[in-house]
């Protein structure tokens, strides 16, 4: 699979990269949980706080902002207290961003790469697309842009999901995270890839907003057998509007009592340089694999998984 | 009591919920793209045994159920309620006709069961995956007719009717399979 993932993007050209695992600055989504590790110069009494990377965005969208052009990189990402079928603490992801793409054609490069592995595998149906807020009304009975809390625990209620206000709380974004996940992406992806894309603005991430749309960002899930693979975006570039989106994740973090990381100035600083217009995703090549092989879950195509590593 | 968080639960583990004593049959571990984790969780009530998805937040807890599985000798039924002794510490429990559900008629004094207790006082009996019971009605046979075909119905000697083959007889013992209510074989 690796193999043929390099030969993929040699044919396209897209340049194969590597960033530092170990970093300088955490992530600040509320949800995303870093390892920390502590450092020390030789010889010094002092030891400054580092982090294993969740992702290689940060590092690779500086690269981009320094003009390397359409780059690639397959990399380990740790994520801390995410352990289960489908989550190993450490895991293997392929990242990449393409100059010049917006995100339907970042979503034909996806869907060309995916179905051109495991030539071995039956081969899956063609890929189907839908739009988020769509899809969310048809299996929900709600509209995701205009519903309020009151109107998601109603469909909650409807859908026998009574806990879900204990869960959720008063995030709009849990809420629609909440039931996405248990109502309408076990149907996704039966045989085929599934693409949601069009995400409502409380779901951000790094996407920029739809031009048309300002209640819509550009953003993408690759969904198979259920199972999220993949997240993509038309990058954010706007530096005022990243800088907004780390502090909005930091204040959630004091809501939540959690650690407060830096923000990573040198992201900030990258993209006031000017990042250039792109797109990029990155996929779990673990829960490809699975996907692909019809396994049950990661500890099966994985040597050595955390209870053995 | 102690409590369980999210974290702690797997298959087996037997926790309350609105009261009640539950199994947790499996728990899965959900985290959206982006979003908080929660744990999609299957569990069983051991009085009712109906079975139940609930969602927890990542971190949640949920108090020990006092719940022990302990194989003893079903005694007699008392026309009201069935006692049973743990073999071990001679010690007799009394279960009721909630408590024995579908079981009650599969028991035989003697037999061995696994009966679960909740705060010591018996919840579920489970009868052995096989016994032998004798027939107390079936219609006669047709001569000639071998095992294969439909079958006919038999009442057994603690009330339970199962299908057996044609050839068998009032007053001989067949094992059945409790699990599926099926016949499995002739007891010679």
């Amino acid at each position: 699979m690796l193999a043929d993932i390099r030969r993929f993007f040699a044919a396209c050209q897209v340049l194969e990269v590597e960033t530092p695992l170990l970093c300088q600055a955490g992530v600040t989504d509320p949800h995303l949980h870093a390892f920390t590790t502590g450092y020390r110069k030789p010889g010094s009494p002092h030891t400054s706080t580092l982090y294993l990377q969740t992702s290689p965005e940060y590092a690779m969208k500086r690269l981009l902002a320094a003009g390397y052009g359409s780059i690639y990189q397959i990399s380990k990402a740790f994520r801390n207290e995410e352990s289960g079928r489908q989550h190993n603490p450490e895991f293997s992801l392929l990242e990449w961003y393409r100059v010049g793409f917006d995100l339907a054609a970042l979503i034909g490069e996806i869907d060309a790469l995916i179905n051109s592995l495991f030539e071995d595998q039956p081969a899956l149906a063609a890929s189907e697309r839908y739009e988020y807020t769509e899809l969310f009304e048809r299996c929900i009975g709600v509209d995701p842009l205009t519903a309020d809390l009151d109107g998601l625990r109603v469909a909650a209620d409807r859908l026998g999901l009574a806990e879900a206000a204990s869960v959720c709380g008063d995030s709009q974004a849990n809420w629609l995270d909440y039931l996405f996940s248990l109502k309408i992406q076990p149907q996704l992806g039966q045989g085929r890839l599934s693409f949601v894309q069009g995400y409502p603005a409380c779901l951000p991430s790094l996407a920029r907003t739809r031009p048309a749309d300002a209640r819509i960002v550009e953003r993408v899930e690759v969904f198979l057998d259920g199972m999220e693979l993949g997240n993509g975006y038309h990058e954010l570039a706007d530096p005022v509007e990243q800088q907004a989106r780390f502090d909005a994740g930091l204040r959630e973090r004091q809501r939540l009592g959690l650690p407060l990381p830096d923000r990573d100035e040198r992201l900030l600083a990258a993209l006031r340089h000017g990042l250039p217009d792109c797109s990029g995703v990155a996929i779990g090549l673990d829960r490809l694999l699975m996907a692909r092989l019809g396994l049950p879950s990661l500890e099966a195509v994985l040597c050595f998984p955390l209870q053995r590593a | 009591m102690a409590s369980y968080s999210t974290s702690d639960f797997k298959g087996g583990l037997k926790v309350m919920i609105d009261n009640e004593p539950c199994s947790i049959l499996e728990n899965e571990f959900v985290k959206p793209g982006k979003g908080q984790a929660f744990n999609r969780v299957r569990l069983r009530f051991l009085r009712t045994g109906r079975v139940l998805e609930r969602t927890f937040k990542s971190g949640e807890t949920l108090e020990a159920a006092d719940v022990v599985d302990m194989e003893m000798q079903y005694l007699y039924n008392d026309g009201e309620v069935w006692h049973f002794m743990q073999s071990d510490s001679f010690e007799q429990y009394v279960a009721d006709a909630n408590a024995l559900g579908d079981c009650k008629k599969w028991l035989k004094e003697q037999d061995i069961c696994m009966v679960t207790l909740f705060n010591n006082s018996p919840i579920a009996v489970s009868p052995p995956n096989f016994v032998e019971l004798v027939i107390t009605e079936t219609d006669p046979g047709v001569r000639g007719d071998t095992s294969g075909g439909g079958g006919k119905p038999a009442t057994l000697e603690t009330g339970a009717v199962v299908r057996v083959p044609l050839f068998i007889q009032t007053g001989e013992a067949i094992k059945v399979d409790t699990r599926t209510g099926e016949y499995v074989s002739r007891v010679k």
